[in-house]
């Protein structure tokens, strides 16, 4: 039909076709949507509530708001580790069902296929995390402004992008469903776990400050505690170069394992 | 066939070439996967490459669709070299991965479009192709069916109806009926079989199913350790494996006299007495036959019964490796050829 001249590097209509496609299988496995927010969902009514009625407010970090209120940014972060972490690493999948090759052989740059199908995933994950605003919003969070929520939206996005190209370079690098589960329990838990997503790094001693200062996902919760909640350990400016510098060393190595990924 | 096998012969310089390979060799680790393969493909042919699994067919294949480089050699698809213009090559073949390589999460329709749209379609060709080819492969009213829900068959054509949406000059198939059962497999050679009449496509085959070769192929390269050992018309390769045998069968006692009387006939090679009948090597087919009857008649013999065995494309390549299947499945296809050496009286 019509000859295309050497690839492009952006190529929009294929990056849209790669989005579209994320979105439509998102859409057609219910249990997943379910599954995806039963668990947040479950972290804020069963932990969130319960430790509300617990007196920790003079803890360091804690001082002056709700238990549940400090827990919902975390979650949101969760949500956004999670969902982006096996979004990326979702490549496997493809891998194993065939799928790949078809997208491979096709005459589309790999960047352009990446990134569809990356979008395509930060999507469906802003929208779990958008989910789990509002459900937090619903059991009584209060969230500090208008502006600070938008820019909520930017931090998330910008977390979502480093975990998913931190879960293609697990896919590409990795290559079987197998390995994956383990590397997920074994990477993403602790990752979540000493994140500050269920308690405050101020109140840490200074060897496990430490150790979550370099995780990037403590960023991602302290921006997000910043802008929805308007409490944070950190100031924003900081949180928000972190998380920006990681999501673009992450993506970038992402892509590239992704570049060099043998169609077969 | 054969007829447009002599066709194609004379008209040799005037079809262009759409698959040219020189010395094309691939090697994986030190192994030889594709050894110095030279081999030119014209348009609008059915070109199959047969050989056992692990002969080198789907690497080859794989590197005429740009998926692997070759390690030496080149080759150019549609006058494209498939190194340095992949990207011109991949616009103008279409493939048909041996294993599935379809969502199966969404429809067929959805798989299609999905393909229309990465290959740089408009909409309006989109929504045109997608229909020619869903009414080319009879998958209409199919087309909003989640591919999970398909039959292996299904599945397959819509695989078929993908490789070819955006009208290619060349469609690769690898394995293309591999896993289906024999009704489905029939109805795809039928489909692959009219996309090559009505629309002039050339395709490209792998398989190891001999019938499936010389039901489908203008011409055939027989391959193994990653070399072509033979290439030509199905019928031709047949014709080199040896004549066609007969077997005829009288009252027991005239034998002698009947194979003594059927000397005179010079396209009689070779006469046998075997098990109270006769075999004979002729050079020729069935019109043998009523020759044969009607001067046995005029001699007054009584022919009790008569055959024609004719080489299949399973004798072809056994023929040229002996002693090695294609495939266990086929083993009885394997144990009629042993009874006829042991008939033919190893005269190979």
């Amino acid at each position: 039909m019509r000859a295309i001249g050497a690839q492009r590097l952006i190529d929009p209509l294929p990056i849209y076709t790669m989005w579209l496609r994320e979105m439509k299988r998102f859409l057609r496995v219910k249990a997943r949507i379910v599954s995806s927010i039963l668990m947040p969902l479950f972290f804020l009514a069963f932990l969130g509530l319960p430790m509300s009625f617990v007196p920790v407010r003079q803890i360091p970090g804690l001082e002056g708001i709700g238990y549940l209120d400090f827990l919902a940014p975390g979650i949101v972060g969760m949500t956004l580790l999670f969902a982006g972490t096996m979004s990326g690493a979702s490549v496997i999948w493809d891998k194993e069902f065939g799928f790949l090759k078809e997208v491979l052989v096709a005459p589309v740059s790999r960047f352009s296929v990446i990134l569809g199908r990356s979008l395509g995933g930060i999507t469906t994950t802003i929208v779990q995390a958008l989910i789990i605003v509002g459900i937090a919003v619903a059991m009584g969070v209060k969230l500090s402004s208008v502006p600070g929520f938008f820019l909520a939206i930017l931090i998330m996005i910008l977390t979502c992008a480093a975990f998913t190209g931190f879960g293609l370079i697990i896919a590409t690098k990795l290559g079987n469903l197998e390995g994956f589960m383990a590397i997920m329990n074994l990477i993403v838990f602790p990752i979540f776990l000493l994140s500050g997503a269920m308690f405050p790094v101020q109140a840490m001693p200074s060897w496990l400050k430490y150790i979550m200062y370099i995780n990037p996902l403590t960023y991602g919760v302290d921006g997000l505690r910043h802008t929805l909640i308007g409490v944070a350990a950190f100031p924003l400016w900081l949180d928000f170069t972190v998380l920006l510098i990681v999501c673009l060393a992450l993506a970038t190595l992402g892509s590239y394992f992704f570049s060099k990924m043998e169609a077969d | 066939m054969l007829g447009e096998s002599c066709q194609t012969k004379t008209m040799n310089n005037v079809i262009p070439i759409t698959i040219k390979t020189e010395g094309l060799t691939k090697e994986f680790d030190g192994l030889v996967a594709v050894d110095h393969v030279t081999l030119s493909v014209r348009e609008g042919e059915v070109f199959g490459f047969l050989g056992p699994n692990g002969a080198g067919k789907t690497t080859l294949v794989k590197m005429l669709c740009t998926i692997l480089n070759p390690t030496s050699g080149s080759a150019k698809v549609c006058g494209y070299d498939i190194v340095r213009e992949r990207d011109k090559v991949r616009e103008c073949t279409g493939i048909v991965f041996q294993d599935r390589a379809i969502d199966t999460f969404l429809t067929g329709k959805e798989n299609l479009d999905f393909h229309a749209r990465m290959y740089h379609l408009d909409r309006r060709t989109r929504e045109k192709r997608i229909a020619e080819v869903l009414a080319l492969l009879d998958l209409k009213g199919k087309e909003n069916m989640r591919i999970s829900e398909c039959s292996g068959g299904t599945q397959r054509r819509f695989e078929v109806a993908r490789g070819f949406l955006t009208h290619p000059k060349v469609l690769f198939l690898d394995e293309p009926t591999l896993g289906l059962d024999v009704q489905a497999r029939r109805d795809l050679w039928d489909y692959i079989r009219l996309l090559n009449e009505k629309e002039g496509i050339t395709i490209i085959l792998t398989t190891h199913y001999m019938e499936e070769a010389d039901y489908l192929c203008h011409r055939v390269a027989i391959i193994d350790h990653g070399r072509i050992v033979a290439m030509d018309t199905p019928e031709k390769l047949k014709q080199a494996v040896g004549l066609n045998l007969i077997s005829l069968q009288v009252a027991q006692e005239s034998n002698a006299r009947l194979a003594d009387s059927l000397k005179q006939f010079d396209w009689i090679t070779k006469i046998e007495a075997r098990d109270g009948s006769l075999e004979l090597s002729i050079d020729g087919g069935e019109e043998r036959i009523p020759e044969l009857i009607d001067f046995a008649d005029s001699r007054g013999f009584v022919i009790s019964s008569i055959k024609l065995y004719k080489p299949s494309l399973e004798d072809t390549f056994l023929h040229y490796y002996t002693g090695r299947t294609i495939r266990e499945e086929e083993g009885n296809l394997k144990e009629f050829w042993k009874a006829w050496m042991r008939r033919s009286g190893g005269k190979r």
